[in-house]
């Protein structure tokens, strides 16, 4: 998969490639220096980015978020290290590094965020640069669909879920999140606290592939694999994990949040473990155990007591480093043999003891064994689930013990299964992985020993703070490995059992998963393309009805929009009698005479099928108009409209000598629908015409031009003086558009001077 | 006289949209002319409607002595006049150019960039299903 593209010479991926392993690095010890201070409490700081709208670019910094961002920069660093190496000669290296950084960018912002709006924006950057980073080998067209597919599921959760932000900064008055976070009893007793939880939830239950929204982040797989460990299992999506966990203040504690959260979370567990054993390809079965450990974030965030988000904070961190070790592991020995088939690899050992050594730490925090960390996350999610009351109890606890003991078969399967036995044949001789690919898998499996072995630094600068960040309050928070004989460590002991029986046999189980999944017609991402083709359908269908291609039909929906519209608010309103008071006692003959004249030209406009007649009708209804302006005071306007009239006649008559004749008038070329639309408008008009003339007359204005007509702009002709003074710009622009009239109609007219002469 | 006027506007309107709703692009022009003379008209109106008095100010005075008609819709309209002038100078010509390439001016039969095979419409547009490579794009065939 990386060897089949021209190579570019680049030393580590060359400038970009150092570039992006500094950053993190500088980033990551930054952070580690800020630690000691976060232990002690929570920090905001915060400037003003879009004040009108209260929108704050704010930092909170608490146990949850340097929790987050000191694994998104520390295994951020291993995997741009490893990149330079894996990819950086790769043509493309430098974008990839843009994508990876901006990725990067987002993630840290997303979760340092204070304010719920830079919150959303920087969750769509991870979005889109999780988009880009999928579909990294645009050349092939799984590639692109699975990056379409992740980036429509996750972009239409993050949508709703602003929904639900708005709803929820209108309901606490401010966007900010320390004191949203402060306001959770107020928030859950709100008659909208379900829509905001409903809406809240479908952002982060994309975002973290939670059933039935899960399918994309299998295939996103299709990505480069450090992509795979950095992104899709380490870091975007726990976004959503993040989002449960830092609104569990203001959100949690309910009973919809526990059932929704546990019920989601717990078959997310389950299923995804079950289809982790039926994948051959490593990098799936791992996606699989990624959602496997997804829904146990969910289920425990939901859970909500003590013990609980103990156990999730705890296993957050522990799931971080052993699945990206497992991830960097997976590329290293696809790189060195060729293949990622379980069914294939076997005896990598002696060839390549360095990835094993890591793979072996990892699987082993995976597998929940002591005194890896990942035996303390399990026994503090089995103290957890045993804790709690009622049903809750037996669900959550069946619930992960089916996945702890999967995930045990898993670890096996993954890790134990490839580097025993012979060594097999494989597409190229196995050999050992460079230094900085081995790195990163190396020092995340000797963290996971590290932090088993001594469990209290974990407890006191990471999973403490974070879950005093969840809990909203303080309570002490010590982890240990050996917490004497009790159910929990009971209920390993059943899982280390009921795994290894599982692993024994996990090739005829998985045999019986393929024959299963074969007959089962319960397929999600083929239900998926099924959503969208009968959008595209619906899209089509629509375009078809609306874009008939008949300009009869767009003007008689346009001119059908205004009457009901605008006769509808008339008819609500019930303002049709509001100008019928208007005075008309004092018409003048000539006044009638010159309005019966405009009336009777336009109606002969309509009546009659010659051109020279209704060419000279429609110069009766512009003179008729100019009388009225000479009647009323408008001498300039009438010389105007007189002028311009004489040209509309000249040019109309002139194009007559070449265009044809009017159709015939028939019985049959009267159109009735037509007939009542433009009755429809033409009353609607006079009446809105009678509206504005029996509305109080605001003259401010007109005394204003009046006023300062002379003293400002010496003219005594005041329609004058507004034209080429107080709105020259608006009269400039008037001069523009009519040069462009003339040049579009010179080009028009010239193209056909040309044609005619070819 | 205001509420004639608004009749006088309300019938002119009625049989421009009557025009502008035929499918013979002569007659839709015909009925944009006769719409910016109501368009105009309302404007006007609205303006307030002052006879006898156009809004000059007498020589030695600093402002008009009288009340005299409202200056600012004038000078809108004026503006409006010009550019209807150029809006119809221009279709006029448009509709000449289309005659002279399609040899029609109905607007039903002018239908390069919206087939009436809604199929093809909605293949070569939307960019869905499986292109005809027999019938690759629409504009092509005219010519143009």
């Amino acid at each position: 998969m990386t060897d089949d593209y021209p190579k570019v010479d680049r030393v580590m991926g060359g400038p970009a490639g150092w570039i992006s392993i500094a950053f993190p690095a500088v980033l990551f010890l930054y952070f580690l220096g800020l630690l000691p201070q976060i232990v002690n409490g929570p920090q905001v700081h915060g400037i003003d980015w879009v004040p009108s709208l209260g929108v704050r670019f704010s930092v909170l910094l608490d146990g949850l978020s340097m929790t987050f961002a000191l694994l998104i920069t520390g295994i951020g660093t291993a995997v741009t290290l490893y990149s330079a190496r894996y990819l950086g000669q790769h043509p493309q290296y430098p974008r990839f590094v843009c994508y990876l950084l901006m990725f990067m960018v987002g993630m840290l912002g997303l979760v340092l965020a204070d304010n719920l709006i830079a919150l959303f924006v920087f969750w769509e950057v991870t979005t889109i640069a999780s988009y880009l980073l999928i579909g990294f080998n645009a050349d092939s067209a799984k590639s692109r669909r699975s990056a379409l597919q992740a980036l429509l599921l996750t972009g239409t959760g993050g949508l709703v879920m602003l929904g639900g932000m708005i709803i929820l900064g209108n309901v606490a008055g401010t966007f900010e999140l320390s004191r949203i976070l402060q306001m959770g009893d107020m928030i859950r007793a709100h008659p909208w606290y379900m829509g905001i939880l409903l809406l809240f939830l479908a952002g982060a239950f994309t975002k973290s592939a939670q059933v039935p929204f899960h399918f994309w982040l299998p295939n996103a797989m299709a990505a480069p694999t450090p992509v795979s460990a950095y992104l899709h299992s380490a870091t975007m999506v726990k976004g959503g994990v993040f989002l449960m966990a830092r609104m569990n203040p203001a959100l949690g504690g309910t009973d919809a949040w526990f059932w929704i959260l546990t019920i989601f979370g717990g078959i997310t567990a389950v299923f995804a473990s079950v289809m982790a054993l039926r994948q051959t390809d490593i990098k799936q079965t791992l996606a699989y155990t990624t959602l496997m450990a997804l829904g146990s974030l969910t289920m425990f965030i939901g859970a909500g007591t003590h013990y609980a988000i103990v156990g999730a904070m705890t296993f957050l961190v522990v799931h971080s480093l052993y699945k990206a070790a497992l991830f960097l592991m997976i590329g290293i020995v696809d790189h060195a043999t060729g293949t990622r088939d379980a069914t294939v690899l076997r005896g990598l050992w002696k060839a390549m003891p360095l990835t094993g050594a890591a793979a072996g730490l990892a699987a082993l925090s995976m597998a929940g064994i002591p005194p890896m960390v990942g035996f303390i996350g399990k026994e503090f999610m089995y103290k957890a689930s045993l804790g709690l009351g009622g049903f809750g109890a037996i669900w959550v606890t069946v619930m992960i013990f089916a996945a702890s003991a999967l995930m045990f078969v898993t670890g096996g399967i993954v890790a134990l299964k490839p580097f025993r036995g012979e060594l097999a044949d494989t597409p190229t001789p196995a050999h050992e992985g460079p230094w900085p690919m081995l790195a990163g898998p190396l020092v995340l499996g000797a963290l996971s020993l590290f932090f088993g072995l001594v469990p209290g630094v974990l407890g006191h600068y990471l999973v403490g703070p974070a879950t005093h960040a969840v809990e909203g309050e303080v309570h002490e928070v010590h982890l240990y490995l050996w917490g004497g004989v009790n159910m929990a460590l009971i209920l390993s002991l059943l899982t280390f059992l009921a795994g290894w029986l599982l692993y024994r046999s996990h090739e005829s189980i998985r045999a019986r998963l393929a024959a299963f999944e074969a007959r089962n017609p319960i397929d999600f991402d083929a239900g998926w393309d099924r959503v969208l083709d009968g959008f595209k359908a619906f899209a089509a269908w629509l375009t078809g009805l609306i874009q008939t291609g008949s300009l009869q039909r767009y003007m008689a929906v346009t001119f059908s929009s205004f009457v009901v519209l605008v006769g509808g608010t008339y008819l609500i309103k019930g303002a049709f009698g509001d100008g019928l008071g208007l005075a008309t006692a004092s018409v003048h003959p000539v006044q009638w005479t010159v309005l019966a004249l405009i009336a009777a030209g336009s109606i002969l406009v309509v009546w009659t099928h010659s051109r020279m007649t209704a060419v000279a009708a429609m110069g009766v209804v512009g003179i008729g108009v100019s009388v009225i302006f000479i009647m009323f005071s408008a001498p300039d306007v009438a010389i105007t409209q007189l002028l311009v009239e004489v040209l509309v006649v000249v040019l109309v008559s002139l194009a007559m000598l070449r265009l044809p004749y009017l159709p015939r008038r028939s019985r049959a070329s009267f159109r009735a629908g037509h007939a009542i639309i433009a009755a429809g408008v033409g009353v609607v008009t006079t009446f809105l015409t009678l509206s504005v003339l029996s509305t109080p007359f605001d003259r401010r204005l007109t005394t204003f031009f009046e006023t300062a007509s002379y003293p400002e702009a010496h003219g005594r002709n005041i329609v004058n003086v507004i034209l080429v003074d107080f709105r020259a710009l608006d009269t400039f622009g008037e001069i523009t558009v009519v040069a462009m009239a003339a040049l579009g109609a010179l080009a028009l007219l010239r193209g056909t001077a040309r044609k005619k002469e070819s | 006289m205001e509420l004639l006027l608004a009749i006088t506007i309300g019938i002119v309107v009625a049989t421009s949209v009557y025009l502008m709703l035929d499918r013979n692009a002569l007659r839709f022009l015909f009925g944009l002319v006769l719409l910016s003379n109501a368009v105009n008209l309302i404007i006007f109106a609205g303006g307030r409607l002052t006879a006898g008095a156009p809004p000059l100010i007498p020589e030695g005075a600093y402002a008009p002595v009288d009340v005299v008609a409202n200056a600012l819709p004038q000078a809108l309209v004026l503006t409006a006049i010009v550019i209807g002038f150029g809006l119809l100078a221009f279709t006029l010509a448009l509709v000449y150019r289309t005659f002279m390439t399609l040899g029609t001016v109905n607007s039903d039969e002018m239908r390069i960039a919206e087939p009436r095979d809604k199929r093809q419409l909605d293949e070569s547009r939307l960019g869905m299903g499986k292109a005809d490579p027999e019938h690759p794009a629409t504009g092509q065939e005219a010519g143009i």
